[in-house]
């Protein structure tokens, strides 16, 4: 990933920002421009709580190549209390520990590891509940 | 409008290709879809691609296939919406002709998948970058989410999953042009490896080489190039949220539901009117998921109609009788062109041990990414 992009993204990926329509009150991360649900433009920012329900589940064992030495890892749709929905990995977890339905918390967490130069990019993992270190 | 006929249908056979390159794959079926109609000219060339510039680093298809037909001169651009990609080229070749602006237009879809590319990543270019593939995602990884969805939702269970890959494969061992014409059992498609929890390699269709062409023109000049015209009764596309995460339901593709609604009102027709369907099984999850959505059965039940034998060759509403993505293979730009060549085969008369008997009014549906695009087509003999 080019670095200004990265550069772009940092607000949602370190800070959890995500909007929230003033029209319709629907929150959606990433912050857009326009509402996907009533077509309002303008979004207010709002930080996301560190913490989650897992929607839907899975155990990639097939990586993309970046992330092939941390194959077999869970990754999992969460809903935060303030409706946001977010795509995240689930570490420090058992296999077959992450399932619909299991309560989880963000942490902030290296995510990869990109190009020849081996750039760090961050974000956030899903983490369970009970393993959380804050 | 016009009414719009297909005269005219050719295809590559799906596999590994190594002798054939993304222009021959197209020049293929091209030749075979103008030798079919026996049409020499064309007004336009829409060319369904996914991503030839990431599998063999060529953009710019349009001019590049005109002029290995032999045709430079003829207006001709590529359609891409992911592995919906041919289903769109159809749809805009689809109004061209029904606008009245030209009378003989080719739509093809192509893909070389297998030239060295990383094709996890090429794919994955399809789902959202910033919000999903960033975190590891893939593409058989989205797919596992809507299963464990569905599964949560309705009981769907692993082995309601397996029989759709079960099933195609039993159709696609019929099919002269599929890339694997080899039968499995339920027990094989439970244990082979896993590729993203409940997902299962036996549930992915394969990487693929094929090219898929067939020739449009007003149904009233259909006679000039062919005695079985096929009548194009109905063109709906829809889109849905793009990630995952922004759908109400990830086990309910709203894209599908609204393509096939808008179909279902342009010809008249309601699902209990289809005799024979194609549909996109990237994943034996996404057959399920689509059955539902095109109201073939009803939210929850499609698993069981599919183990009911009701989707398979005799059952109420055969589907994918050419073995689907799954067998026949899924080089993703032809796919939706090459959906509805096996339709055209099926109302033609011409499928021979896959034939439905008397199908006379066919459907395809093909979509992009983890759903977020569908364009769903219906045919009917003349």
């Amino acid at each position: 990933m080019p670095s200004p992009r990265y550069w772009r993204e940092i607000p949602a990926r370190y800070r959890l920002e995500a909007g929230r329509c003033p029209g319709c009150e629907k929150v959606v991360y990433p912050a857009r421009r326009v509402c996907p649900g009533c077509g309002h433009e303008g979004m207010d920012t709002v930080p996301l709580s560190r913490r989650g329900r897992v929607v839907t589940c899975t155990t990639i064992h097939v990586a993309p190549t970046e992330f092939q030495m941390e194959a077999p890892y869970p990754m999992a749709l969460i809903e935060t209390p303030e409706g946001a929905r977010l795509m995240v990995q689930v570490a420090d977890s058992a296999p077959n520990e992450v399932q619909p339905g299991m309560e989880v918390a963000l942490e902030f967490r290296r995510i990869r590891r990109e190009g020849r130069a081996g750039i760090l990019c961050y974000g956030h993992k899903a983490v369970p509940v009970q393993k959380a270190t804050s | 409008m016009r009414e719009v006929a297909i005269v005219g249908a050719g295809m590559t056979p799906f596999g590994e290709l190594w002798h054939s390159s993304l222009r021959d794959l197209f020049v293929e079926a091209a030749l075979g879809a103008l030798r079919d109609a026996g049409a020499d000219r064309l007004d336009a060339i829409y060319v369904g691609n996914m991503s030839g510039g990431q599998f063999v680093g060529q953009e710019h298809l349009g001019p590049l296939m005109a002029d290995h037909l032999g045709m430079a001169g003829v207006p001709s651009m590529r359609v891409e919406s992911a592995c919906a990609s041919g289903g769109a080229a159809l749809r805009a070749a689809y109004f061209e002709v029904a606008s009245g602006a030209s009378d003989l237009v080719l739509a093809s879809g192509v893909e070389k998948m297998n030239d060295g590319a990383d094709v996890t990543a090429v794919l994955a270019s399809a789902a959202d970058q910033e919000s999903e593939v960033y975190h590891g995602v893939t593409f058989p990884g989205l797919y596992a989410l809507i299963a464990r969805a569905h599964m949560e939702a309705h009981g769907t269970t692993i082995e309601d999953i397996s029989a759709v890959s079960v099933k195609n494969h039993r159709h696609g061992a019929l099919n002269p042009k599929a890339q694997f014409r080899g039968e499995v059992t339920l027990e094989q498609v439970m244990t082979s490896s896993l590729v993203a929890d409940p997902l299962r390699l036996l549930h992915c269709s394969p990487v693929s080489d094929g090219g898929a062409a067939v020739l449009l023109c007003p149904l009233d000049r259909a006679r000039e190039f062919t005695d079985r015209p096929i009548r194009i009764r109905a063109s709906g596309m829809a889109t849905s949220a793009m990630a995952l995460a922004d759908r109400k339901d990830p086990a309910f593709l709203d894209a599908v539901s609204l393509s096939a609604t808008r179909a279902y009102q342009m010809a008249g027709l309601g699902p209990q009117d289809i005799h024979v369907a194609e549909v996109h099984d990237c994943f034996a999850i996404a057959e399920l998921c689509v059955l539902e959505a095109l109201c073939f059965t009803e939210r929850g039940r499609a698993g069981q109609a599919t183990r009911a034998g009701e989707t398979a060759l005799g059952g109420r509403i055969p589907v994918n009788t050419s073995g689907g993505l799954k067998s026949k293979g899924h080089p993703v730009g032809a796919t939706g062109v090459a959906q509805v060549i096996e339709i055209v085969e099926q109302l033609r008369g011409d499928a021979g041990d896959r034939q439905v008997k008397n199908a006379r009014v066919g459907l395809t549906q093909n979509m992009g990414g983890s759903g977020a695009s569908s364009v769903v087509h219906i045919f009917e003999r003349v």
